[in-house]
């Protein structure tokens, strides 16, 4: 599994992306996770409310922090 | 109110759900918890007065009329007061934002003519969620979807200046119609500025990457959100705001109240009174300075107590809020320097218009 969290930088961003790794953490799932902070790689997603998070090229939410359950849902198989 | 039309169904045409008794009191807690919130708010806030003066006259046996004593009394009346406000307004706002996304809020903005796309932009850059950290994602995702460049700019001048933290502070330090004349001149601001850099036909100086960029963002899911998940983002967004310019609220009336207590009456008049260089100066001043509204609004205030005039000082706040040095920086990667130099300028301008045009009048 690949996932991305895009965001420039700010806290969210970063909470989101510890987020994201704890979660794969806690389900024991393969998965790569990159943090997207470059503008230009964040608009070509077609994200443009940050932060974001992308799992094998599909957008799993954006302009938020996903909450725990949320984030675990989508990383289950 | 009706505590029925407190929760959304998700699918009202599916099959009969199999418990609504159960629902309906879920909503009916929701609505009685809500009421006794409220009543419990305002029953607070009345006293606030006379808490005040019990803790810094006799608790703290000052003397009332002395200069710390009234530094005091100031301070301990105004920090709860403006706390309890913020929390309210955000909690509401927190709310009312969970029905605005910046996916929507593009799609209605995006293919709308200029000017009546600028009065819609600042409008809806009050009530669309947005962190400042954003902006550049979020320029290119309007640019890109057709969003005219001028009502692009509306939006973006509008969603950090004129805030309900800014209009709270305001409203609770000097009143409403201080708040009401800022969210006026803000938003006339921000509809103006967006409507002549559209005039100006900029659109070449976007950086070419940008331009050459064709985004699809078709497959951003609209979610639907149930009521329960709306009081939700109220909450998320007390936590969020509340406990990040708290300090910052108690900081900046602590510092009020010095300036209360101890600077001589009139000492402000003289350096930002209603000479003409006053105003260009204070926005000068204000642009390299970067402060969010929490934390200057209580300074404004207690500049304006000493004679300080309003137009002086609004302009100083709205160059503070709304124009500042690290938002430039991170818009130079989607700006060439010209643009962001226009952008500087048109917003400047509006301001001093303001600030003049305040102390023209007042």
């Amino acid at each position: 599994m690949e996932i991305k969290v895009l965001g420039p930088g700010c806290a969210k961003c970063a909470e989101a992306e510890k987020l994201m790794r704890a979660v794969v953490e806690e389900a024991g799932v393969a998965a790569t996770i990159e943090k997207v902070s470059d503008f230009q790689q964040i608009a070509k997603h077609g994200v443009f409310s940050t932060p974001a998070v992308v799992i094998d090229g599909q957008i799993k939410c954006v302009g938020k922090v996903p909450s725990k359950a949320e984030a675990l849902g989508w990383i289950k198989p | 109110m009706q505590p029925v039309n407190l929760t959304n169904q998700h699918n009202s045409n599916a099959t009969p759900q199999p418990a609504p008794p159960l629902a309906a009191s879920i909503k009916f807690k929701f609505f009685l918890t809500g009421l006794a919130g409220l009543g419990l708010w305002f029953s607070l806030y009345w006293q606030l007065q006379g808490l005040a003066a019990y803790l810094a006259f006799s608790l703290l046996g000052l003397e009332p009329g002395s200069h710390l004593g009234e530094a005091m009394l100031f301070f301990f009346y105004d920090t709860p007061k403006v706390l309890m406000l913020l929390t309210l307004i955000v909690y509401g706002v927190g709310v009312l934002r969970s029905f605005f996304t910046p996916e929507r809020t593009r799609k209605i903005l995006a293919g709308k003519r200029e000017s009546v796309g600028n009065v819609l932009a600042a409008l809806l850059g009050i009530v669309t969620p947005f962190c400042s950290c954003s902006a550049v994602p979020l320029f290119i995702g309007f640019v890109t979807a057709g969003v005219p460049l001028g009502v692009t700019f509306s939006f973006l001048i509008s969603a950090p200046m004129v805030n309900e933290v800014a209009l709270v502070l305001l409203y609770g330090l000097l009143g409403w119609k201080v708040a009401a004349l800022y969210l006026g001149t803000g938003l006339l601001i921000a509809i103006l500025a967006g409507w002549t850099i559209g005039r100006l036909g900029m659109e070449e100086h976007i950086e070419d990457w940008v331009r050459e960029m064709h985004v699809n963002a078709s497959d951003i899911p609209d979610q639907k959100l149930t009521w329960t998940e709306r009081f939700g983002h109220g909450k998320t967004a007390v936590r969020e705001i509340v406990g990040k310019v708290w300090i910052y609220v108690v900081l900046g009336i602590a510092v009020g109240a010095g300036i209360h207590g101890y600077v001589p009456e009139g000492l402000m008049a003289s350096i930002m009174g209603k000479e003409w260089w006053a105003v260009p100066a204070a926005v000068l001043v204000g642009i390299p300075m970067y402060s969010n509204a929490a934390g200057i609004v209580p300074v404004v205030e207690a500049l304006l107590g000493k004679g300080a005039a309003l137009g002086t000082v609004l302009a100083f706040m709205m160059a503070v809020i709304a124009l500042s040095l690290p938002e430039t920086i991170i818009l130079r990667k989607v700006l060439k320097p010209r643009l962001i130099a226009v952008f500087i300028g048109v917003v400047g301008t509006g301001i001093m218009l303001v600030g003049y045009l305040f102390n023209i009048i007042i």
